[in-house]
């Protein structure tokens, strides 16, 4: 008698706030939610607004530097020609990342697969990435002219170091266990590759695809303001030669938004790719 | 259903004798195995326990052919142990189940290894689900199970493999003791059936008692067996057979001996 007087309530405290919780929960999710993604919007917007106020209190010369309200304006003036070179930067980052990838992940496995090739290959690797991209590409265009063949040439020494050296990491981030377990059930080394090391490596993966994705884009639009015929690099060159400062703004702004979406594209390939992952994420 | 369906594994006698094994270390070659005589007979559940660290998983890397005696010889059946014939399926303390695989392309990962057809991997695979307690959970993910759960799956993905010999390396350790006690009936239900060889690694002396038909102890490194105990409680063991005397003098015995084995191996340390 007396225990269940003690109990009921106890019981009776914690099933009120468990009916209620859910409703409230939910408003403030959302509400949380909204207020996590204001600082990302604020202060972009913050330093527009300076910048605007600044420009046009200090009378600045608008070929030194323009305000954002003229840049937007002169960029939708000439969205067709932007259109055009935002459209072969596109097309150069995707096939020259594409390439790059392919070769990363080949290096990657055959270094992981023949030890001497690793050891050979893994210093000059390291040493192709402190060739300074300044020096090469003008080279480059030299060697190959102003087609694309450079611009891809050019984003794969940028882009396929951090592949390969995430990959290399997550193959050996296997257990030794896992390994073993293998193979007790008789698996080749081939097929423990195959079916444990390598998707076991996923997530390093796109952790070195998603660095990788930034760099592709300023990669070949540095391509291109060395030598090209269309592109945002040589229209950024163009532009500050012909001192529409505004024009440079505005590729630089493309620019910035392709990045961005790239970066975007590699987040959800991640999703596609590794669902398991990002949910066992999101649970814990 | 399935229990009348799945025909008993042919299971295996297993014998070790005089086997030695030594490691190379930082200070020349530490002796792990010192001539240790070791035998399970077919269908027979043997447990292996000693204090940690005296060299009980290597005694299984050698049985599983993960690594070769120094010294000894391992026969399976009266026939010298050919690692290459995989006779050994195992489960280590963790489930090592594959992340991006759902519980059923997990339990099935032994039969892609072999080479056999996936709707025939598949199929037999799924008959198993009802007998472990995973019907609903094919299609799941490993992250989306308790611990129970995934350890059911992992010993569902050895016991497929069908091999003459079953090595569980400390399969509960990691697991509550509730579950845990649910897991060791439901092993012997698993075993009851199938009557593999299981030969079972555990640090937990009552653990051995409940499951075993005979423990070794081991001594502390370089190990030797130090004791080999018939257990022979009645068949099948229920949990009222804990508090009875057979029981606690069987777990007296061999907590005074594993004391007095710690108790060695701290005086030789200091």
């Amino acid at each position: 008698m007396s225990e269940s007087s003690t109990f009921s309530p106890v019981v009776g405290g914690a099933a009120e706030p468990a009916l209620a919780a859910p409703e409230r929960g939910a408003a403030g999710q959302r509400t949380r939610q909204v207020l996590r993604f204001l600082p990302t919007l604020l202060l972009p917007l913050a330093v527009l607004v300076v910048w605007q106020l600044y420009c046009s209190l200090a009378d600045v010369d608008p070929t030194i530097l323009p305000t954002p309200s003229r840049v937007i304006s002169s960029l939708w003036d000439a969205k067709d020609i932007a259109w055009t070179h935002t459209w072969q930067t596109l097309q150069e980052t995707l096939i020259g990342f594409a390439v790059s990838i392919a070769v990363a992940v080949g290096l990657a496995v055959a270094m992981d697969q023949v030890d001497w090739l690793r050891r050979a290959l893994y210093p000059m690797l390291v040493g192709s990435q402190t060739i300074p991209v300044i020096a090469i590409a003008p080279l480059m265009i030299i060697w190959f002219g102003f087609g694309l063949l450079p611009k891809v040439l050019v984003i794969i020494l940028v882009t396929f170091f951090p592949i390969v050296v995430a990959l290399l990491d997550g193959f050996a981030a296997t257990e030794r266990e896992a390994m073993n377990l293998l193979k007790t059930m008789g698996a080749s080394r081939w097929q423990t590759f195959r079916l444990v090391r390598f998707p076991g490596a996923m997530p390093y993966f796109f952790t070195g695809l998603r660095i990788s994705a930034t760099y592709a884009v300023i990669a070949a639009i540095f391509a291109e303001y060395v030598g090209a015929y269309t592109g945002l690099g040589i229209w950024m060159s163009q532009s500050k030669s012909a001192f529409r400062t505004d024009l440079v703004f505005g590729a630089i702004a493309v620019s910035a938004l392709v990045s961005v979406a790239f970066f975007l594209l590699v987040a959800l390939a991640s999703r596609i790719v590794m669902p398991w992952y990002h949910a066992a994420r999101e649970r814990s | 259903m399935t229990m009348t369906e799945t025909a008993p594994t042919a299971s295996a006698a297993i014998d070790l004798r005089a086997v030695s094994k030594a490691f190379p270390g930082r200070q020349g070659r530490v002796e792990v195995l010192r001539g240790v005589d070791f035998h399970a007979d077919a269908g027979e559940f043997v447990s292996v326990i000693g204090p940690s660290g005296c060299g009980k998983s290597t005694l299984f890397s050698l049985i599983a052919g993960l690594a070769q005696a120094d010294a000894g010889t391992l026969t399976l059946n009266d026939a010298p142990l050919n690692p290459d014939d995989h006779p050994v399926a195992y489960m280590p303390q963790k489930d090592l189940l594959l992340p991006w695989r759902s519980i059923l392309r997990n339990v099935t990962l032994p039969l892609q290894v072999v080479g056999m057809p996936k709707d025939e991997a598949r199929a037999k695979a799924l008959e198993l689900f009802p007998l472990f307690g995973l019907s609903g959970f094919e299609d799941a993910y490993p992250f989306q199970l308790s611990g129970g759960m995934r350890q059911r799956a992992a010993l569902m993905r050895t016991v497929i493999q069908e091999r003459p010999l079953m090595l569980l390396d400390e399969p509960f350790g990691a697991l509550d003791s509730l579950t845990r006690t649910d897991m060791q009936d439901f092993l012997l239900d698993v075993w009851q059936r199938f009557r593999h060889t299981i030969i079972f690694i555990t640090h937990d002396i009552r653990e051995a008692i409940y499951l075993s038909d005979r423990i070794y102890v081991m001594t502390a490194r370089p190990a030797r067996v130090r004791m080999v105990v018939e257990v022979d409680l009645p068949r099948p063991r229920t949990l009222e057979m804990v508090p009875t005397p057979a029981f606690a003098e069987l777990e007296t015995r061999l907590l005074n001996t594993l004391r007095e084995e710690n108790r060695q191996q701290e005086q030789t340390r200091a």
